[in-house]
């Protein structure tokens, strides 16, 4: 082997060397909150060890005691869902009316779609609680849902692919008599697939995450999601990190397992929207 | 066109446009309409709003701790961006090549960005925890001095900064990453046979022929950092003594905690005027140095 081979293959096992490092960089966090809520409260003082002696649920206990956590759980994720889908539905809907059907003022109207995706949250909480208040949709799903039932972001991304399905197909089928519901749900939907994926995506991460609004908006731990229900808990015991660590856990658990089973669709759909 | 034709055109119009514009004029016009009102009032949220024109406005743009909570927003993204943008650029670059496990890290960098802010901001207040967190744990252990993170008004920014950037940059990493699939082949083959050295071909050809992907980055990243708020809200509270107060922290705390929501509400509009140009600014630039292939 020659000095230069030599220098190439030290160079890409360094190369190796600094992406497995940083690997563990981002896996070990996750490690290290499991560990810290399975550790008892009293050796938490000096920091946790990586094997910890005498494991326990303790945290796990109080955590339960404090918050109805599986509710928690459950409203997230049902939020997210339903969120997704009246997304997809109002979204796919939107974007072919605006890609197929003419009507006079469409661009006029399509920008007043894209004003309201340039207005960030932070403008719209106020008002929008009082609005909530006036509505007596204080502290329900429905607040909840409210300002993601339909989102500029999707109908704008959902256009451009129902733009890219070749109009042909559409009057083919309107010769054999089909009218526009059945074109929309038997050859655009289908087609738009790989949108679908990505605005699904994007929706749902978007509630998952979604921390400012429920923070404004709920009040009874019922209603809460993993987000605020955490945020609620390190209000309650700040200095119980086992405990917090453990409501951790019980956020990142689900979202964990729906990563694994749709990673390559989720990563797909990042890369997605960079392209364009 | 009939009568009748025209109208059912209408109807397939409305049917079709109704499920979003609805949600979308209740839930996001009407609230906005209604904030530019409330910013031109004094309000506590409970007794009758009173008028007080532009005063809102001018009390802001006046007073010195906006122009701190806006000085705190531009310290975040002027050390988050260039993290996660040369962090995810080179993490994209390695995992481009063959290499033995790429698809298991690139899902393990790209884990954090499914998490929430908050979990993030947790598990990085713990880890950064001043006396017995991990890190700090660690620092000592090899002699380094180990700070305050977010209890010192010094390095509770850092520390937010450090736990943004540890969360997205699996995100700027698969964008990069997709921008790099989309260059081709044959035009690195044939700056290679024209005897271009390794260097030469990034800064030459793939930095270039990346560039819509950076600028989609960096658009993106201003938006977000500048509306910054879930992880300060949980790792600092905008403390210690509002060493680490950002914009939209500030609009929560007038609101909800000092009682002047009209005050709360013209800060969101200076925000997103701020958003707004330096978004179009960008937009207007890119010309000079974005290249669509």
């Amino acid at each position: 082997m020659g000095p230069r081979r030599r220098q190439v293959r030290a160079l890409s096992l360094l190369r190796y060397a600094a992406v497995l490092a940083g690997a563990v960089v981002m896996l070990f966090p996750f490690l290290w909150t499991v560990i810290t809520s399975i550790t008892p409260e009293g050796s938490l003082a000096g920091g946790p060890t990586l094997v910890v002696e005498n494991p326990t649920l303790a945290a796990y206990r109080t955590l339960l005691d404090t918050l109805p956590m599986w509710r928690i759980v459950v409203n997230s994720l049902w939020v997210a869902i339903a969120s997704t889908l009246l997304q997809l539905i109002t979204g796919s809907m939107a974007a072919y009316g605006f890609a197929r059907l003419p009507f006079r003022g469409k661009n006029v109207v399509f920008a007043l779609y894209l004003a309201t995706l340039m207005v960030p949250m932070q403008v719209l909480v106020v008002p929008l609680f009082i609005e909530m208040k006036a509505l007596n949709l204080q502290d329900t799903y429905m607040a909840l849902l409210a300002p993601s039932i339909a989102s500029a972001f999707g109908v704008f991304l959902l256009r451009q692919a129902v733009e890219s399905v070749p109009k042909e197909l559409d009057e083919a089928a309107t010769l054999d008599g089909a009218g526009h519901l059945r074109i929309f749900v038997t050859i655009i939907v289908p087609l738009i697939r790989p949108a679908l994926a990505t605005v699904a995506v994007f929706a749902f991460m978007g509630s998952w995450n979604s921390f400012l609004w429920p923070l404004v908006v709920i009040r009874s731990p019922e209603f809460m999601t993993l987000p605020l229900g955490l945020a609620t808990l390190q209000g309650q015991f700040t200095t119980e990190w086992d405990v917090v660590m453990a409501g951790s856990v019980f956020s990142i658990l689900p979202i964990a397992v729906v990563y694994l089973l749709a990673q390559r669709h989720i990563i797909a759909g990042v890369a997605h929207t960079g392209i364009k | 066109m009939t009568a009748r034709a025209r109208w059912r055109k209408a109807g397939w119009v409305l049917f079709f446009l109704a499920p979003s514009a609805v949600p979308l004029v209740l839930f996001t016009a009407v609230p906005m309409v209604s904030s530019v009102w409330v910013s031109l009032h004094q309000w506590n949220l409970i007794s009758p709003m009173k008028w007080v024109g532009l005063d809102n406005y001018r009390t802001l743009l006046t007073d010195p701790g906006t122009r701190t909570v806006f000085l705190h927003t531009l310290m975040y993204c002027a050390g988050y961006l260039p993290l996660v943008f040369a962090g995810g650029l080179g993490l994209a670059l390695v995992l481009n090549r063959k290499l033995a496990g790429r698809s298991f890290f690139r899902a393990a960098y790209f884990l954090p960005v499914v998490t929430s802010w908050v979990v993030v901001a947790l598990v990085w207040k713990w880890l950064l925890n001043p006396t017995n967190g991990l890190v700090n744990t660690l620092l000592g252990a090899v002699g380094l001095p180990q700070p305050g993170w977010w209890t010192d008004p010094n390095w509770a920014l850092p520390a937010v900064i450090l736990s943004s950037a540890w969360k997205d940059l699996g995100f700027v990493m698969v964008i990069m990453l997709a921008g790099l699939q989309a260059i081709p082949q044959d035009v690195l083959e044939a700056a290679w046979a024209d005897g271009a050295n390794g260097w030469q071909r990034f800064w030459r050809i793939t930095l270039p022929l990346l560039s819509p992907s950076t600028f989609f980055v960096i658009v993106i990243s201003l938006i977000n950092g500048f509306q910054v708020f879930d992880q300060v809200y949980v790792m600092t509270g905008g403390g210690p003594s509002g060493s680490s107060q950002v914009v939209v922290g500030q609009i929560y705390d007038l609101t909800f905690r000092y009682g002047r929501a009209g005050e709360a509400s013209a800060l969101s509009w200076i925000l997103f005027a701020v958003i707004l140009l330096i978004t179009a600014v960008q937009i207007r630039g890119q010309r000079r140095w974005v290249h669509y292939a």
